[in-house]
């Protein structure tokens, strides 16, 4: 994607403060619009959070985030982001620590 | 379902599977949900409750659960294990010569769905913008078969065969033609079909193929034929929860047992009492063969565990069946970093600016 583009754009009807905001987030699908959805609503400070895939034809997903006590709803994305990046981090962890302790079955498979 | 929860159904773990319906479908483990509880997001706590076991493993494909994450994790994670994971397959085919039946087009889609052994770290992607091919983005092969009858003409046999040369062009017959630094870079193992015996097309005498194929990295969502797996997919663990107020009757044990996949259910040799073995629940189709008994009424619910999934992951091409997951792992982080990024640059445009937000048309 050439660097010109935006990848987020805020879309029209934002409050000021981004308090309640809808974000365009372009070449992302479900795959990462559920995953946020979900950790955005572990806050405890967001009052609404939901995604949408507008149209199949159009490669990008619209993220509505509404906050409680006029907080900004950006810092509550950024937040989830870098919480999503644990849970990754988590998962290949343990998952080579299972790979490393070798205690599953092995079996040849013919192709 | 208030019956149901007296006998260890627990609509915060399970997922019902009833006769005609699934219920508590949904996860309620969010801040807000149950009043004077915490679920907010806690790494520790999360870590706490995270397990990930690999239970088989072949040369060709992975069994592991991942417990503890929500649905949108793991549906993630097999997201992008189909779409998003790059490999390297042909792209573009130039036909020099080809009089076989096959036309060429239809030969160059069946050329392209090859799989090569081919590490997609080695290569770039093509930029779309700048479409040039270099010796960073693209690998060479040249195909190049004809077929001739053999002399002396063997007796007493119809086998194309052992009549004719090359009567079977084959992907072993793929050549690869190093192109700048990829004869040193790969010449530790250099680009060639995974399987040697796919039959590309059928030649006769005077018929023949001649092509030069170029090779690119590009990811599932593109084509099918960038999909490092045959199949990805996930399962919930699952449950069978028997209601101990109201046991199986002896005499029907068997009867009961036999509404299950082999071995879920074990049945105690002298007091045909009825029990679960947890080991295979795993193995359990989930057919409710069990529910269509009324005299079983009552006696069990059916469940699955919300937060356990059973990952089956068939690789197919280039990646080693238990390097697949981590790769999907790096493509979502590489996702989040770059998601990052953008809305860092937007918070600094909107704190930087005039406290306007510049917005989309929507």
């Amino acid at each position: 994607m050439a660097e010109s583009t935006q990848k987020i754009k805020i879309m029209k009807g934002a409050t000021p403060d981004l308090s309640a905001a809808t974000y365009q987030i372009f070449d992302e699908s479900h795959t990462m619009g559920n995953a946020l959805r979900w950790m955005i609503m572990k806050n405890p400070k967001v009052e609404f959070c939901g995604y949408s895939v507008p149209h199949p034809s159009e490669n990008l997903i619209q993220l509505r985030i509404q906050m409680y006590d006029g907080l900004s709803s950006l810092d509550a994305l950024l937040e989830a982001l870098s919480n999503l990046d644990d849970v990754c981090n988590s998962v290949e962890d343990k998952y080579r620590a299972s790979l490393t302790d070798g205690r599953y079955e092995r079996w040849e498979e013919k192709s | 379902m208030a019956s149901a929860s007296t006998n260890g159904f627990d609509p915060r773990k399970h997922v019902g599977v009833n006769a005609e319906r699934m219920s508590h479908v949904s996860s309620t483990d969010f801040p807000g949900h149950y009043p004077g509880e915490d679920h907010s997001w806690n790494l520790a706590k999360f870590q706490e409750k995270l397990s990930v076991n690999i239970e088989r493993l072949s040369n060709r494909s992975i069994d592991l659960d991942l417990v503890g994450v929500d649905a949108s994790i793991a549906n993630a994670f097999r997201r992008i294990l189909i779409a998003e994971v790059p490999t390297v397959a042909i792209e573009r085919a130039y036909v020099w010569d080809n009089t076989s039946v096959i036309v060429d087009e239809v030969l160059a889609h069946r050329i392209g769905l090859v799989p090569l052994n081919v590490d997609p770290a080695l290569l770039d992607l093509k930029d779309p913008q700048n479409d040039q091919a270099t010796d960073r983005n693209t690998l060479v092969f040249r195909l190049r078969a004809a077929c001739e009858r053999r002399k002396p003409a063997p007796k007493d046999t119809t086998d194309p065969r052992k009549l004719y040369t090359n009567s079977e062009v084959l992907s072993s017959q793929m050549e690869w033609v190093p192109q700048g630094e990829q004869a040193t870079v790969m010449a530790t193992n250099p680009p060639v079909p995974t399987n040697s015996n796919i039959v590309l097309a059928k030649l006769r005498p005077g018929q023949e193929i001649d092509m030069e194929l170029h090779a690119v990295k590009s990811v599932g969502k593109d084509h099918a034929k960038f999909c490092p797996v045959a199949t990805a997919s996930y399962r919930l663990l699952p449950e069978i929860i028997l209601n101990p107020q109201k046991p199986v009757p002896p005499h029907l044990a068997e009867k009961f047992q036999k509404c299950f996949s082999p071995g879920v259910i074990r049945i105690h040799p002298r007091t045909k009492e009825v029990s679960v073995d947890k080991q295979k629940a795993r193995f359990e189709s989930m057919s409710r063969e069990v529910y269509r008994h009324p005299e079983f009424e009552g006696c069990v619910q059916l469940a699955r565990v919300r937060d356990h999934f059973l990952f089956n992951i068939e690789s197919e091409g280039f990646y080693p069946p238990e390097r697949l997951l981590l790769e999907a792992i790096l493509v979502m982080r590489t996702k989040t970093v770059a998601l990052r990024r953008a809305a860092e640059a937007l918070l600094n445009d909107t704190r930087g600016g005039t406290g306007d937000v510049e917005m989309a048309e929507g």
